[in-house]
């Protein structure tokens, strides 16, 4: 397609519409505009259909033929973009301006305008307030412990060691697996009866365990599962830091006889900090819209006490349907993750920048 | 932990590796210093502890009914084939005619759903990831990071309006709907991923090429697309994974015909399947070992595959 030349603008406009080309685009509009009318008199219903597609098809195609050298940047993400616009980001502007009425998705009545009075209802909720403490409570809880049980595993595999790679394997796993098999996983093994933490215990106290139906041992329960998922992501992140750091520096180091310690603050950290910085907010991300595994672990239990704001949201707008208070409440939840995934980008094209090669 | 990180670190301190080592890992810039199989023991210990919690869902699955309930629970028994036999038919009275579980459509529809969406993705995503990587537009970088925030934004946000969407157009619970959905659960995925192989092409190939004569076209095909073929597989093979494992839009939008296994899973913890744990591991063991399989191929790419391609390494 490159190699046809486009027509010199000397050429009169009548002889450039009428040339049989791929990119004359205003030729097939012309033919389409016709055509179209032509084919709805004359022709009946389902003819003038398919022959009114066929001509707006051959619209579009002279449209990217001519677009096609000039464009093609464009084209390439048009799809993609239009894809998205239409089931990501409409749906979503469409849903902050419902979040303005008031609408309950189980009843016929149409919206009515509210203004700001679903989220001054959300803000002034204590229940939110609370869902979001102890949405706090989990995210601090499991990313503390997924960030120092990664780091340590990354220590254990920073060097080579016969049969690494297949070790690797069986710690990478969990992180692959769906939160609907680690629930149920960590739900059998919960279990007061028969659960293999009840047994345990049981060998020491004699008296079956159960763990979640206490406030504090629901949430160890949950970010436990949690952190055993996504410690291994740590792992990974700060392993490709350790890997990272040039054999001089240690070997200098050797030579200046460095404490161990001291190697450690001065030479491997700066290399894995970044990283680090970067798991901190991915895994802080993921973490803030903790669903699935409290769904199917605790549903929310004891009481509310591990309910957390993504979980509050389905249970306003699937079972309360309360659905645009729902969009409201999402669209702080919303707000925060964008926030939070600015920071992770910023650090993350950071990164790049300082360090194309390693 | 003072004492472990100061000997993990103390323990690299380069005695110079024997030449052919040298010669074999390439680069030895790079600080991965070298430990016996005394390492192998510690790490072998450590990671068979870690992976317990599924090595023990693949032991329950070959337990019997009363195996698997067994207190104190036994680490030695008879194995059975009987629960992977139930999981797709299955008696649900004793005596009674066995009757179809609907696993076999599930498996079936979350194999097809993450397929086709996957493929899908894959093709937009390809062409616009070349896009962005060659023929970057004005703000290309604000559209691509749009493009990751909609893939980082919390799934119960993104799902009230599509899920009152899909009512009002008749698309909830038909695989239409649901594949239209993952196709673009995934599109930002294999854009960031595809974008990233593209970026760590050499551009001379491709300019000689262009000076040679070659169309957009074929740079792309016989060139480019080449060279990240390898990319290509990892993306796809990620993208199932994601799609495979995905629950909270298939909770809401696939309909009774179009369930996928981790819904149907779900629905099994709390009902009737419940309490038969081994039933309900054999199921989990089947859905896991496909995910098993591929972390193992798959490693060299698995950090860039979870972080969507913004860490490359």
């Amino acid at each position: 397609m490159t190699t046809t030349t486009d027509i010199p603008q000397s050429v009169p406009f009548f002889q450039r519409v009428i040339a049989l080309r791929w990119d004359n685009w205003q030729g097939a509009l012309i033919v389409f505009v016709i055509g179209m009318a032509l084919a709805i008199a004359s022709l009946p219903p389902q003819v003038s259909f398919w022959a009114s597609s066929a001509l707006a098809a051959l619209f579009a195609v002279t449209l990217i033929a001519n677009a096609w050298g000039k464009y093609i940047g464009g084209l390439l993400v048009t799809p993609a973009l239009t894809l998205l616009f239409l089931m990501n980001v409409f749906p979503l502007v469409w849903s902050f301006g419902l979040s303005f009425f008031s609408y309950k998705a189980n009843r016929a009545r149409a919206p009515t305008w509210v203004g700001l009075d679903n989220y001054a209802k959300v803000l002034g909720d204590p229940d939110v307030w609370d869902r979001l403490h102890n949405t706090i409570i989990l995210v601090i809880m499991t990313v503390s412990l997924q960030m120092v049980v990664g780091f340590l595993l990354a220590l254990l595999f920073s060097k080579q060691f016969p049969l690494r790679r297949y070790l690797l394997i069986l710690v990478l796993t969990p992180m692959m697996l769906s939160f609907v098999a680690v629930g149920a996983f960590f739900r059998y093994y919960y279990d007061p009866t028969f659960g293999l933490l009840s047994q345990a215990v049981r060998v020491f106290t004699g008296q079956p365990f159960i763990l979640m139906n206490t406030v504090w041992g629901s949430r160890i329960g949950i970010v436990f599962a949690d952190a055993w998922m996504w410690s291994p992501f740590v792992m990974l992140l700060v392993l490709a830091g350790l890997v990272s750091v040039p054999k001089y520096l240690y070997e200098a180091a050797a030579i200046d006889r460095v404490s161990g310690w001291r190697q450690f603050w001065s030479i491997t950290f700066p290399y894995i900090r970044g990283l680090m910085l970067l798991a901190l907010l991915f895994r802080t991300i993921e973490a803030f819209k903790l669903f699935d595994l409290v769904f199917l672990l605790t549903n929310g239990g004891p009481g509310t006490a591990t309910e957390t704001i993504a979980l509050r949201v389905y249970r306003i707008a699937f079972e309360n349907n309360k659905t645009s208070e729902s969009t409201a409440l999402a669209y702080i939840l919303l707000f925060t993750v964008i926030v939070l995934t600015n920071l992770y980008l910023y650090f993350a094209n950071r990164r790049a920048r300082e360090a194309p090669a390693s | 932990m003072t004492d472990m990180t100061a000997n993990a670190v103390g323990s690299a301190r380069p005695a110079r590796a024997p030449l052919t080592r040298r010669l074999r890992f390439g680069s030895s810039a790079s600080g991965v210093g070298h430990a016996g199989w005394g390492r192998t023991v510690g790490a072998a210990i450590v990671s068979l502890i870690y992976f317990f919690p599924v090595f023990w869902i693949i032991l329950t699955a070959f337990k019997t009914y009363e195996d698997a309930l067994a207190v104190p629970a036994k680490f030695f028994f008879t194995p059975t084939l009987e629960n992977f036999a139930q999981v797709f038919s299955r008696a649900y009275s004793a005596g009674g005619p066995t009757v179809n579980t609907g696993f076999t459509l599930y498996f079936f529809n979350s194999l097809f759903i993450s397929g086709v969406s996957v493929l899908l993705a894959l093709a937009i995503g390809t062409l616009a990831a070349f896009g962005f990587s060659r023929y970057p537009l004005k703000g290309n970088d604000t559209y691509l990071f749009m493009i990751l925030t909609t893939r980082m934004l919390p799934a119960i946000v993104v799902i009230i309006p599509i899920f009152i969407m899909f009512r009002v157009t008749g698309l909830a619970g038909t695989y239409l709907g649901i594949i239209a959905l993952y196709t673009v659960f995934n599109l930002p995925f294999a854009i960031w991923m595809m974008k990233s192989f593209f970026d760590e092409l050499s551009p001379d190939v491709e300019d000689a090429a262009r000076i040679d004569g070659s169309s957009d076209v074929r740079v792309f095909f016989k060139i480019c697309l080449p060279q990240v073929l390898a990319g290509l597989a990892a993306t796809a093979v990620f993208g199932l994974i994601l799609t495979w494992n995905e629950f909270l839009f298939a909770l809401l939008l696939s309909g009774v015909e179009t369930r996928t296994v981790p819904v149907a899973m779900s629905q099994t913890i709390g009902g009737d399947i419940g309490v038969r744990w081994g039933l309900l591991a054999a199921i989990e063991t089947l859905f896991l070992i496909p995910v098993i399989i591929v972390t193992f191929a798959l490693q060299n790419q698995l950090l860039r595959g979870v972080t969507f391609g913004t860490i490359k390494r």
